[in-house]
């Protein structure tokens, strides 16, 4: 019992970090620019593409990784030069619209391109296998891997918005845009490289996830409504507010789809706890959500408007 | 956002609602049936993007979440026909209220917040009740449900009729319509409007802006539902796939394509959403490619969607 739920923590964790790292461009993009980008998700699958595509021509997991990621960039940036730049000024509505289109065209050339099917990423040598943990119990290298690239990232993030230039810019942006620009900031570019970053966090994360998921047409949707969850928990804007989120949401998660029926068994019959918890399950995160919002209608560590 | 003249308004829907009407008549001339059951469904979709647009043009709340009242109102017709209740008014009945009270318990908890987040919540909220009848094994699932008959109507079996079906999903299109229409005239719609304008100054002068916005949203939700018994009833199967964020999407679409804040543009908008996909898919299995390219110049190019070209289009004056 007890190894079970330390394996599935450590599993809601790195679910969570993952959710991190889609969430952080996200949260970053909505509060700085105000913009609802619903095509966030897209920019993280494209990145497992990505990753599939170069690991099968270089024949390398790192070397696939070394250009899948600029290449991501790249997308992220061509996105924001021909759409994304004319919505800025436009209402949530308009952007929600845009976007949506966006998702489709995208979705729809991923089939075109590398099919409906699934595509698989072998693992990469370095990190197959597993480490021991406590007694019997082992857990796969790949999966702290993961867990140590969010953490460095988050760390990372953490020390360039709270200690360089461009992040007091970003918060200076964040807080007042017109002032900042008015003081003779370019806040176009700004604008151009938060978004650019924000779309290579997520392309990381989808390379990352490739050699443990399918890597599928569909896989940009679920997770970009679990990052709205997150950055709305949150509070938008806040990078501090989405990684505890993230890790909740991660955690709820996963503790919740195996210790919920565990649980239930304690006050239900065997057969109607399974189904309730079957139910209640995928729900939870969305009740946390519910309950936090109305609590906090800004999120936990959102501003009040 | 661009304002219809009431009358303009009463007058283009009963062009509308004339031209709905013949198509069986269009139907039987070029033979071809099909016609009666994708104005059924145009239709439908019709009453669910004119419920999205009382909350959306006169309300400013931007549901993402409002396919979820399609599906309640769908299993609503699930789960009361095999249970015996098989009645086209009682299921009405039944998909009102139940809509009403997911819509006043996720309503009150999402209007506290605004903007983005209001956007975000709903969208949060219709995944929960899409998860919610996803794992609903009883009713198969994620698979769907499949239903032994099209509802009865005084006890008989007068649906199975695609054309009667036709006309008594017009009817419900109808007064909805009229209902909406009345409801936006009234000292309500009229709070309503206000607060979308500037809620501060209608606390200033003393009304509850969230009263009024949750019982719109409400009423909304419930107009919703009965679309989704009729979608129900249409396809003879409800599933999850009903209610997933890409059709709250659509409905947005819809609504925004056929001119927010006008109601009879949602009825415009269904039609040419629908259309537009039919016709798409003629040419490419890969039609969501043009869809959302479509989407994208719209967005981009118009302004005031198809009401508005129309307007600018007869100088003004439809």
């Amino acid at each position: 019992m007890t190894n079970l739920l330390l394996l599935q923590a450590l599993n809601g964790l790195q679910f969570g970090i993952l959710l991190f790292l889609v969430a952080a461009g996200l949260t970053l993009v909505f509060g700085i620019m105000d913009f609802i980008n619903l095509a966030h998700g897209v920019l993280y699958m494209v990145g497992a593409y990505l990753l599939a595509t170069f690991v099968g021509v270089t024949g390398s997991f790192w070397l696939g990784l070394v250009i899948a990621l600029p290449v991501a960039l790249a997308f992220g940036l061509v996105l924001e030069f021909l759409i994304f730049r004319r919505l800025y000024d436009r209402s949530h509505l308009d952007q929600v619209l845009a976007t949506f289109g966006l998702i489709m065209i995208v979705n729809e050339g991923v089939k075109i391109i590398w099919g409906a099917a699934p595509l698989s990423v072998p693992m990469p040598e370095l990190l197959s296998g597993s480490v021991p943990l406590v007694g019997p119990l082992q857990y796969p290298v790949y999966r702290i891997a993961i867990i140590a690239a969010g953490l460095l990232t988050a760390l990372g993030l953490y020390l360039m918005i709270g200690h360089t230039r461009i992040g007091m810019l970003l918060r200076a942006g964040a807080s007042n845009g017109a002032m900042v620009s008015a003081l003779g900031v370019n806040i176009r570019r700004l604008f151009m490289i938060v978004f650019g970053f924000g779309a290579m966090l997520a392309g990381f994360a989808g390379a990352m996830v490739a050699p443990i998921l399918s890597v599928d047409p569909g896989m940009g949707e679920s997770v970009l409504i679990l990052t709205f969850v997150v950055i709305v928990i949150g509070g938008i804007g806040s990078i501090r507010g989405a990684f505890i989120a993230a890790i909740l949401v991660g955690l709820v998660d996963t503790l919740g789809r195996t210790f919920g029926p565990i649980l239930l068994r304690m006050v239900l019959e065997p057969s109607a706890a399974s189904q309730t918890g079957r139910t209640l399950a995928p729900m939870l995160i969305y009740i946390l959500m519910a309950a936090i919002l109305f609590f906090r209608p800004a999120g936990l560590f959102g501003r009040k408007s | 956002m661009i304002a219809l003249a009431p009358r303009t308004r009463l007058l283009a829907a009963a062009l509308l609602f004339v031209l709905f009407a013949l198509l069986p008549f269009l139907a039987t001339a070029l033979d071809d049936h099909f016609i009666v059951i994708t104005a059924t469904r145009v239709m439908v979709f019709a009453i669910a993007a004119l419920s999205l647009d009382l909350i959306l043009g006169y309300g400013a709340l931007v549901s993402f979440g409002h396919a979820a009242y399609l599906g309640i109102g769908a299993y609503t017709v699930a789960v009361l026909s095999s249970n015996g209740v098989s009645d086209l008014g009682l299921q009405m009945l039944g998909a009102v209220l139940a809509s009403a009270a997911f819509a006043a318990v996720t309503g009150a908890i999402s209007l506290r917040t605004k903007g983005v987040y209001f956007i975000m919540i709903t969208l949060a909220f219709g995944q929960m009740a899409f998860f919610f009848f996803v794992s609903l094994s009883s009713y198969g699932g994620d698979d769907g449900f499949t239903l032994q008959a099209r509802s009865t109507l005084a006890g008989m079996a007068l649906l199975e009729d695609d054309r009667v079906f036709f006309y008594v999903t017009l009817a419900a299109l109808v007064l909805l319509f009229l209902f909406a229409n009345a409801l936006i005239g009234s000292r309500f719609g009229r709070v309503l409007t206000g607060t979308r304008e500037n809620p501060l100054r209608m606390q200033a002068v003393g009304f509850t802006p969230f009263r009024y916005q949750l019982t719109a949203y409400v009423i909304s939700g419930c107009m919703a539902g009965i679309a989704g018994v009729l979608l129900a009833n249409q396809t003879e199967f409800v599933s999850p796939a009903f209610m997933t964020w890409h059709r709250s999407g659509e409905l947005i679409v819809m609504v925004i394509l056929g001119g927010i804040g006008t109601l009879v543009g949602g009825i415009l908008g269904a039609a040419a959403f629908l259309m537009l996909e039919e016709w798409l898919a003629i040419f490419s299995e890969h039609w969501k490619l043009g869809m959302g390219a479509l989407l994208i110049l719209v967005v981009l190019f118009t302004r005031g969607g198809l009401t508005g070209l129309l307007r600018r289009f007869l100088g003004g004056r439809a």
